[in-house]
């Protein structure tokens, strides 16, 4: 299991020695890999489906708790076929869509990590190894949105994406890491077990908050969406991809993953109805507004992804049913609305909805994919798309306030019907114009993987009853407990729910028929643009990067002299407010040790050596009287039996002293800059930090000194080390990481001084 | 300052002190000293060197840059942290050989380390004197 989660990884690695013969038909090679792990998790399928336990279990950090446990129930599942099989035929696609591009090795090296980052993400019962594969998720989506990294929209769109789906991934950590606190463990399994305990908690409001901004960031939903439009930018298997069965989903994957967890809770039940139920109307409305195939798409998308979220909150048995049921309808259907897009795209080079007709004569296949798919998402009978709409009505009729919700997902059907029809059966229809006249057919690995894809999702509709026991069942077992009385029918009989949807048929059909996307419709609505989410959110950050721009230009403004004048003042107040605070600190003089001449007449030196330093008019004295302070420390050393140190001090003052005497002939003549007042300024810095830290020295000494660790030194330098030098001892063995460490920590130093001088990255910037 | 003593006197001071600078890095195990001193002392040897004769010369006599000294004293340290793992021992856990050498001492892994604190040393503090001079003589 951890191989086949780690595979796209492994794979994605070794792509880089190939080099040339998969930038070409080799490329296609590659759909071995999720055509491989949808065959090993349909083998699987049946076990899953069972109900036996299928649990996976590699240590990685066992002490803190954190492994790689993977847990394949119903829900992982179902999002693992998704993610392996709609993936095959996205990598077969899209090795004929790139064909010819440059960096078309490097674009399915991203696509299979992103797989195995998903993959990881759906099977993680450990929430950090869940979060870690989430956070890649986004990293690898940046890298696959921006993949025409020479245009700067694109550039800019996935900057957009991951700045919002990383900055929920902040709120996700916290929330994770606060269940993990008060469940007392970070496995999913046992969260459920003590779901008790989280929802009496008294943080669980916080959590709630947390980990509905991750995910909600995450499946774009209001006042998060607007990155989701903007990454269409990317390569159309890209948008199939990422935006009918995967990276969005994940955050409606992880709201149905904790809803054992969290839910039955009215906090969390409100979040997310509220939230998706807004969310699936707002941008279903919005869809009516877009000309540009992929935007339809993209909002209708966001409406889906707000259903799917409305669906979790409402929280039935027959709810969570109707949400299983339309991830597999939307994701089918969207992914080969997408690929539709994507022929029409690659063939005729336009998007534009208003332009395009009449297709169906030179893309036939193309077409009757994009019919099936746009009838299976408008819910036409006989589709899959059919038994999905069914199931959400009669979930939002048997919950409570039923008339509201009914009327806002009828609303929401009627206009993704509408949505879906403009973007898979206008473009077939009406006259073919004079422009597209030469278009013709891709090869077949461009137009098969959108028509299985609507097939499926026609066929499935037919036969609704392959599914409810092996993947919807599991599912709903996985969220509330219990799966009974979970059966899917083509036929529901008369009732409401299928005057529901006549009307949801009759409604958006009429509305196809009569209304036209226009331009003028999608001008009208970018004059609104000012108030959207998107203007107010990315305003915010640009706030917030003026703000840290004045912030790092108060502090990091390059004189040496205002950083050392900040450290020191901030020591100072700091310890000042400490000693103000609690009274005068207890020193008894009387226990001081007699000064003997030694010391009296290097202190001596000391002070006048300082005053030396700071009188004179010349550098090389101040050097010199400095370095005399430094020798007389060494002295010092000596006299309290500190041989090594004193050693190492001297060398080292003997080097500061050639380094200074080396950059002083660089310097201008010696002026006097600083005015009085300034000079006072320093002088009462300097007096106060200087008395600061000899109260802290000699405060020191009252403290009682704990020789137990000196001790086991001595005692141990030569029994464990085989040395009688403690302090080398201690250097080379005992904490021997720590001075690797230094070590490294110099050669940093060295590396920076030396490209600091010698590397003139732009020769032109310097003078 | 290439006065005609102190090139004469540098000449035979580099070997001296060069010695000396190990001998400190050999002693450290029992008496004070140790790879970090030794090899300060040993860059100061070549900085003293190139006080009286010029960088230029001291560069011609090292015949390499000094920093080629860090890579070479940092991969030293590592790998005798890891060759205890060989013998089935934790990271970094000294090992030794069970006879002293003549001259030497005892060996054991972290003598090894200390060598190659000893290399990082020189290296680092020669890279950063010989950079600042020759930047600051070529701007002049």
């Amino acid at each position: 299991m951890l191989l086949a989660v780690l595979s796209g990884f492994l794979v994605a690695a070794s792509l880089l020695f190939p080099g040339r013969p998969l930038k070409g038909k080799g490329a296609v090679l590659l759909t071995l890999l999720p055509a491989g792990l949808f065959i090993y998790f349909c083998s699987l399928l049946p076990q899953a489906a069972a109900g036996e336990r299928l649990f996976f279990h590699y240590p990685w950090v066992p002490a803190m708790g954190v492994n790689f446990d993977f847990w394949l129930d119903g829900l992982s599942m179902v999002f693992c076929l998704l993610i392996t099989g709609i993936g095959t035929l996205i990598f077969f696609y899209a090795s004929s869509y790139l064909k010819g591009h440059p960096y078309l090795d490097r674009f399915l090296g991203y696509l299979s990590m992103f797989m195995s980052a998903m993959l990881g993400l759906v099977l993680s019962d450990n929430v950090i190894s869940l979060f870690v594969f989430w956070e890649l998720t986004s990293i690898t989506s940046f890298f696959l949105i921006g993949f025409n990294n020479d245009s700067e929209a694109s550039r800019k769109s996935s900057m957009l994406a991951l700045a919002i789906t990383g900055g929920g991934g902040f709120f996700l950590m916290a929330g994770l890491v606060l269940m993990g606190t008060v469940a007392g463990s970070y496995s999913v399994q046992e969260m459920i077990a003590g779901n008790a305990l989280m929802k009496n908690h008294a943080l669980y409001g916080v959590i709630c908050f947390l980990v509905c901004a991750g995910a909600f960031t995450k499946s774009a939903q209001f006042p998060f969406h607007f990155w989701l439009p903007g990454a269409m930018k990317a390569p159309t298997p890209v948008s199939a991809y990422l935006h009918s069965a995967t990276m969005v989903k994940a955050g409606v994957y992880l709201l149905a993953r904790l809803t054992p967890v969290l839910g039955n809770h009215p906090y969390w039940s409100l979040t997310l109805m509220i939230t998706g139920g807004f969310t699936m109307v707002y941008a279903a409305v919005h869809s009516l507004f877009r000309t540009d195939l992929k935007s339809i798409l993209a909002y209708s998308t966001i409406s889906a992804l707000g259903m799917l979220v409305f669906l979790t909150g409402v929280g039935t048995g027959e709810a969570f049913t109707a949400m299983a049921v339309f991830v597999l309808v939307h994701a089918l259907y969207k992914a080969s609305l997408f690929l539709v897009t994507g022929v029409i795209d690659h063939e005729t080079g336009i998007r534009d909805v208003t332009r395009l007709s009449g297709l169906q004569k030179v893309l036939l296949p193309v077409a009757v994919a994009g019919v099936l798919a746009a009838l299976s998402g408008g819910g036409i009978p006989l589709t899959f798309g059919f038994i999905g709409k069914d199931l959400i009505y009669e979930a939002t009729m048997r919950a409570g306030n039923a008339g509201l919700l009914t009327a806002a997902a009828l609303l929401t059907n009627i206009l993704l019907l509408y949505a879906g029809f403009v973007a898979g059966i206008k473009p077939f229809t009406g006259r073919l114009s004079e422009a597209f006249q030469d278009v013709h057919l891709p090869p077949l690995s461009m137009w098969l993987p959108p028509l299985l894809l609507a097939v499926a999702g026609v066929v499935l509709g037919l036969f609704p009853g392959v599914l409810d026991v092996p993947v919807v069942g599991p599912v709903v077992t996985a969220m509330q407990g219990t799966a009974e009385g979970i059966h899917l029918h083509i036929w529901h009989g008369f009732n409401f729910t299928l005057l529901l949807s006549a009307v949801t048929l009759v409604a958006g059909v009429g509305f196809y028929l009569l209304r036209k996307p226009t331009h003028k419709a999608e001008l009208t609505i970018g004059r609104l643009g000012f108030i959207s989410p998107q203007r107010l959110i990315t305003g915010a950050a640009r706030g917030v990067i003026r703000f840290s721009d004045w912030f790092t230009i108060l502090f990091q403004n390059g004189y040496l002299r205002v950083y050392l004048q900040y450290i020191v003042l901030f020591l100072t107040v700091l310890l000042g407010i400490r000693y103000l605070g609690e009274g005068r600190p207890e020193i008894s003089v009387s226990q001081f040790s007699e000064i003997t001449v030694y010391e009296g007449v290097v202190s001596g030196v000391i002070l006048l050596a300082i005053l030396v330093t700071i009188l004179t008019s010349s550098r090389l004295t101040a050097i010199a009287s400095l370095s005399v302070v430094g020798y007389c420390i060494c002295l010092l050393f000596v006299f309290y039996s500190a041989p090594d140190l004193a050693m190492t001090q001297f060398t080292i003052d003997t080097l500061t002293v050639v380094l200074f005497v080396l950059v002083l002939f660089k310097l201008p003549a010696f002026t006097k800059i600083s005015t009085t007042a300034v000079k006072v300024r320093d002088m009462v810095m300097a007096v106060a930090f200087g008395t600061l830290i000899t109260i802290i020295a000699l405060e020191v000494l009252e403290e009682p000194v704990n020789k137990e660790i000196s001790r086991y030194y001595a005692e141990n330098a030569y029994v464990l080390a085989k040395g009688k030098n403690v302090v080398n001892v201690i250097l080379v063995d005992f904490r021997g990481l720590d001075t690797m460490v230094e070590i490294t920590v110099l050669t940093i130093a060295a590396i920076g001084v030396f490209s600091l001088l010698k590397l003139k990255i732009n020769p032109a910037e310097k003078e | 300052m290439k006065t005609i003593i102190l090139k004469t006197a540098s000449r035979y001071l580099l070997p001296l002190l060069l010695l000396f600078s190990v001998f400190i890095l050999l002693r450290g195990h029992y008496l004070p000293g140790g790879g970090f001193v030794g090899g300060l002392v040993a860059a100061i040897s070549f900085v003293l060197h190139a006080f009286a004769n010029g960088l230029s010369n001291t560069r011609l006599l090292l015949k390499y840059h000094p920093r080629i000294l860090i890579p070479i004293g940092l991969g030293l340290s590592l790998l005798s942290g890891f060759v205890p793992m060989l013998f089935g021992e934790p990271f970094m856990k000294g090992l030794w050989f069970p006879e002293p050498l003549p001259v030497i001492g005892m060996v054991g892994s972290a003598l090894f380390f200390d060598i190659g604190v000893y290399f990082v040393v020189i290296g680092v503090t020669l890279t950063i004197l010989f950079t600042i001079s020759e930047t600051t003589q070529l701007e002049e």
